[in-house]
């Protein structure tokens, strides 16, 4: 049986996750449907059968599915679901809101931020903070997995386009009602698919500090910037920079840790990442035990010094 | 309003967790447990709402062992009226947790269920998302500011790319993050009192729920572990490391 993708998209565009949930996708079996919910979304729809290994791509237009909201997108998802023995989400805050609601729409067991597929039916995925990891089998009629794009590559991009279906959502009765987006408008690139990122901790001291040590070196390197919880707890950063266990989990090229001491919470989000670097005055921060390269000293020395050198 | 607060006890945040040696799971045997931390800001929330006359009475039920006691007296104490202990043991899974929790809400007829968005311990993110599914109930996950107007919740939720207001209907199932709110201490007199408030017992078969996992955990494994990296003297030459040695920039 095939595979539905509950892709993550704002209607005009795709966000690279949807293609590295493909990825995973694609790993449990050849037969992949992208679900593309939304209005005006064509755009993103297009996007989506443009990637390898799309069978087909369902469209599902309504004003009621605008934003996503979970009520009527679990509907619609399962709606669906009898073509389907998988459902699978990039855990965006969006599939994380929605996929929960289908799985017991479905009564099934859903599994959460998964990292890697061992067998069809066989998924290892983080507890603890990511400092365990668990391999579980699911016999459920209908798989419902969430999965962590940071662990995936995103699909290529293919010559040929996989077909674009239209799908009538049935109507439900609203249970909410979006109000408004409060977005983060920055020019760098995104958190969770950055090839750098540049993160900053308490130590900082202040938003004016934040911005004014960590996004020059952000912006030289072309880099995205991050913040640790504690940093968006004292408003140095939005809430939308935080790396973490509840925050985004990142896994770039290169982290750059400026004044994070390192909680095992901040350790969840970032110790993937590729190549370390954890710039700290305090040389016993259990940021330097997962660092590839440390640097003891005052990162309002040493991050300008950093940003004037490259 | 009657608000219902489930909250689960978990190992505490701060403790650095060992794997079993036979690989089955995580050795728990002597650790700290706590409240999780999510769902102390959704008491703290629900008790705030009582204060400011939104509700009436705040009810706080765990699914757990004996010992999560511990924890309902710990919200009782931060100003919860009454708590529900269903007492089972062994891996409850977020689904059937969701279950108790639907026919709970339902018997005490609450108007809102808050809960916290995840467990610390198994980090599912799932329960209040399928409370709200059983219950055909709207919902507002990874809340962050919520507003009564009337007979609904203006709830303001993180999103991934910074916040989303929504409008909500009630009844409806709100899951709570970080900055929602600071849980409060509970102070030493409301400690003891919380120790007279009434704390009832059931099971799940009371419930008629089973609560037998679905999800086969094969192994417990520890993560990978990092290679042991060097300390670098300067800028110059941590920067030159990055270009050489690493590759990155």
């Amino acid at each position: 049986m095939a595979i539905l993708l509950f892709a993550d998209h704002d209607n005009a565009s795709l966000s690279e996750h949807s293609a590295r949930a493909l990825s995973a996708a694609l790993q449990i079996g050849a037969e992949v449907d992208i679900l593309i919910a939304g209005q005006g979304a064509a755009p993103a729809a297009e996007a989506a059968a443009a990637l390898t290994g799309v069978r087909r791509v369902l469209l599902a237009e309504d004003g009621s599915l605008s934003e996503r909201l979970a009520e009527p997108t679990a509907a619609l998802i399962v709606q669906l679901a009898g073509d389907y023995d998988t459902i699978v989400a990039p855990a965006t805050s969006s599939g994380k809101n929605v996929l929960p609601r289908v799985a017991a729409l479905l009564d099934v067991m859903q599994l959460s931020e998964v990292t890697e597929v061992v067998a069809p039916d066989t998924f290892k995925r983080p507890i603890y903070a990511g400092n365990a990891i668990e391999v579980v089998q699911s016999a459920e009629a209908v798989r419902v997995v969430t999965v962590r794009s940071a662990s995936f590559s995103p699909a290529a991009t293919g010559s040929a386009a996989a077909p674009i279906v239209a799908i009538q959502p049935a109507t439900v009765p609203a249970l909410s009602s979006f109000r408004q987006n409060l977005l983060s408008a920055n020019d760098r690139p995104d958190l969770s698919s950055a090839r750098i990122v540049v993160s900053g901790g308490r130590a900082l001291g202040s938003k004016e500090r934040f911005e004014a040590t960590i996004n020059p070196l952000a912006d030289k390197l072309g880099a995205a910037v991050g913040a640790s919880r504690a940093a968006v707890d004292a408003g140095y950063a939005a809430n939308d920079f935080q790396v973490g266990q509840t925050g985004k989990v990142v896994a770039p090229d290169l982290y750059i840790a400026c004044g994070i001491s390192g909680a095992i919470q901040h350790l969840a989000g970032m110790k993937d990442s590729r190549i370390i670097v954890a710039i700290n005055s305090d040389g016993e921060a259990p940021i330097f035990q997962v660092a590839d390269y440390g640097i003891v000293g005052d990162i309002f020395d040493i991050v300008p010094e950093m940003e004037r050198a490259l | 309003m009657k608000i219902l607060v489930p909250v689960k006890r978990v190992v505490d945040h701060n403790v650095k967790i060992r794997m079993k040696a036979d690989g089955t799971g995580v050795d728990l045997a002597n650790a700290k447990m706590s409240m999780n931390p999510f769902d102390e800001i959704a008491v703290e929330q629900a008790v705030r709402m009582k204060e400011a006359g939104e509700a009436s009475e705040v009810v706080v039920i765990s699914v757990g062992p004996a010992q999560a006691q511990e924890v309902l007296r710990t919200a009782l104490a931060m100003g919860a009226d009454r708590a529900i202990l269903v007492q089972a043991e062994g891996r409850v899974e977020p689904l059937a947790v969701a279950k108790i929790l639907q026919r709970v809400a339902q018997s005490e007829e609450a108007g809102m269920v808050i809960l916290g968005k995840q467990a610390i311990d198994d980090d599912c993110n799932q329960t209040g998302q399928m409370l709200a599914a059983l219950l055909g109930w709207g919902q507002a996950t990874f809340a962050s500011k919520v507003e009564m107007s009337g007979g609904s919740a203006l709830v303001t939720r993180e999103i991934d790319g910074g916040l989303q207001q929504i409008e909500l209907s009630l009844p409806a199932v709100i899951t709570a993050d970080l900055r929602l709110n600071e849980p409060r201490y509970a102070s030493l007199p409301n400690i003891m009192k919380a120790k007279k408030k009434p704390l009832v017992q059931q099971t799940p078969e009371d419930l008629g729920i089973d609560v037998a996992p679905r999800l086969n955990v094969l192994r417990v494994e520890e993560p990978a572990a990092r290679a042991s990296g060097i300390r670098v003297g300067s800028v110059a030459e941590l920067l030159d490391k990055l270009k050489t040695e690493a590759a990155v920039i």
